[in-house]
């Protein structure tokens, strides 16, 4: 028996087909939720099914894969959807943001600013930006086909009461082309402008919540704020300690249980990029490589 | 204000037209008429089950009448029937123009976010995005219902029975409605808030000539509060006139035994 075990990307040909139909339809209407019959996926819901299914719907065998969570390519989460792709379509996978032309992500967008001919797939946990404030899904509907938007302030309004400022630092909600509101994952805010006129395609799947969503290239996305406190991206004011970058998004790490800390980038490819192109940081690991050559030469 | 009265009361703002609502067989409310004009107060009495609630829904537009019409003269001057509205437009009459009180604040509350947002929302709803101006808004609204603006960022869950129903009124009138509908406003609040309550709602409608209609199954709301009274029962209105005209001098022998129920004090 030389059948292959799985069809091509593990999905059947017509789920794929009905994903495809949800996806065209998400296009036409920018941020606009479109509900899917969301499969069951051999993994957990939470770990990506909704991404993982998208991806399943628009993979060639051409393609080139790229999968990151919180930025990172090497985590558990990312290796294993990238080997699931290797596995069941058979695709060539990367870690390099240039290179790829489909990147999953897990709550964030590569720092390297994407271009034509490459899709953004993101994982969505809620894909409701209103489901805090109202439970009620079939009140969130009507909202939207209203475009009553007045809710989405209120929670921001809640913000600056309590703590001075907006204090929204994730899935900040975005308006797209001046008519759906949408939760944008949660990606940092920081990421909230690369989404702005981004020239590659976004598309975001929810596979528990059933629904699909996206951005057009060439899509305007505006951060929604009040006059008086406008939006503004966060980022921890620090260079990155591997590479010195000064405008990445940067994770903290906990160094020991004495209070020390490191940040770096949370961009795992662009920090190396960096690092070969020859930055460095205060705490890079290069010195600490020669060091430690030094020590065993010695 | 009592110039701008008169002019007003040319047109009535709310036309109510052989109103009836039935479920199955059992006819909740049958065959009700009348006007209402611009700032005035008109309370619907009668016990419980005699249709008050379910003709208040009617009027309001969140239930269908099984026949006849309501008809509302919107800001721009046209009377229109509230069933030709499309739901955009009734929503956006209910934020705007319109206010409801709820017997049970919590219905008409958002009970986790704080008082000022409470205020603010349908500021919010309709386009302000300035913070500084809907707090201010807020701060000013909140006492003119006297609530401490101290209490401006907690939730109405850490407030008092009474607070939260002047919160409410505060919800409601921010967007300077013409017209509010009351179900039951002092329901559930003891008798000293409740008289408290009575006269804040007086100063207020008079104040900013609000057209009310009010539920209440408590003739000594009816005799502070309104200008005119209906009274039903079994769905039918079965008197109505001036409110002290009715009550003083019941005509109906069910209006007699409702007046004559209420314990001296």
């Amino acid at each position: 028996m030389n059948a292959p075990a799985y069809n091509f990307a593990y999905l059947d040909e017509q789920t794929k087909r009905m994903i495809r139909r949800a996806i065209l339809k998400a296009i036409a209407i920018p941020g606009y939720q479109v509900p899917f019959a969301s499969r069951e996926m051999p993994m957990p819901y939470g770990w990506g099914t909704g991404g993982v299914q998208v991806t399943a719907a628009i993979l060639g065998p051409q393609d080139v894969l790229k999968v990151i969570d919180q930025g990172s390519d090497d985590t558990t989460n990312a290796i294993s959807i990238r080997k699931f792709f290797a596995k069941t379509a058979g695709v060539a996978t990367t870690t390099s943001t240039d290179e790829a032309t489909v990147i999953q992500t897990r709550h964030r967008i590569p720092e390297t600013s994407l271009h034509a001919n490459q899709v953004l797939v993101y994982q969505v946990p809620i894909p409701e930006p209103l489901r805090f404030l109202e439970p009620r899904e079939t009140e969130t509907r009507r909202m939207h086909a209203l475009a009553e938007y007045g809710l989405m302030h209120v929670k921001l309004y809640e913000d600056i009461a309590r703590f001075g400022h907006i204090a929204t630092a994730y899935a900040y909600p975005v308006k797209v082309n001046a008519r759906y509101v949408m939760d944008p994952s949660p990606t940092p805010k920081f990421d909230n402008p690369k989404m702005d006129n981004c020239p590659a395609l976004q598309l975001f799947g929810a596979g528990r919540e059933k629904r699909i969503y996206a951005i057009p290239p060439y899509t305007q996305v505006v951060s929604l704020d009040f006059e008086d406190h406008p939006f503004e991206p966060y980022r921890f004011n620090a260079p990155c300690a591997l590479c010195g970058a000064e405008n990445s998004y940067l994770d903290e790490i906990v160094t020991d249980d004495k209070g020390s800390r490191m940040f770096v980038c949370s961009d795992t490819d662009y920090c190396e990029g960096r690092q070969a192109a020859g930055h460095h940081g205060a705490q890079s690991a290069a010195p600490y490589k020669d060091k430690a050559q030094e020590a065993s030469n010695g | 204000m009592a110039d701008q009265g008169l002019l007003e009361t040319d047109e009535p703002l709310l036309i109510a037209r052989s109103l009836s609502k039935s479920y199955g067989r059992i006819a909740a409310c049958r065959d009700v008429s009348f006007s209402l004009y611009p700032g005035e107060v008109l309370a619907i009495v009668g016990e419980s089950g005699s249709g008050k609630s379910t003709l208040l829904q009617m009027l309001s537009g969140q239930l269908a009448a099984s026949g006849g019409h309501v008809s509302y003269r919107m800001r721009d001057g046209v009377t229109r029937d509230l069933a030709s509205l499309g739901e955009a437009e009734r929503r956006l009459l209910f934020r705007t123009d319109w206010g409801f009180v709820h017997q049970d604040p919590a219905q008409g509350l958002r009970m986790a976010v704080s008082a000022g947002a409470n205020v603010g929302e349908r500021l919010m709803a309709v386009g302000w995005n300035h913070y500084g101006r809907i707090r201010e808004s807020a701060s000013d609204w909140l006492t003119r219902v006297e609530i401490d603006v101290a209490r401006i960022d907690d939730a109405p869950r850490t407030y008092s029975g009474g607070m939260r129903q002047r919160l409410q009124i505060a919800r409601n009138l921010v967007t300077g409605p013409r017209l509010v509908f009351m179900d039951e406003p002092t329901g559930g609040l003891d008798v000293s808030v409740q008289a408290r309550l009575l006269d804040l709602l007086r100063n207020l409608v008079a104040e900013l000539h609000l057209a009310v209609v009010i539920v209440t199954h408590d003739l000594a709301v009816a005799r502070l509060l309104s200008h005119r009274v209906m009274v039903m029962k079994g769905g039918r209105v079965i008197e109505t006139g001036l409110t002290d005209q009715v009550l003083d001098d019941p005509r109906e022998p069910y209006t007699q035994l409702l007046v004559s129920s209420i314990l001296p004090p």
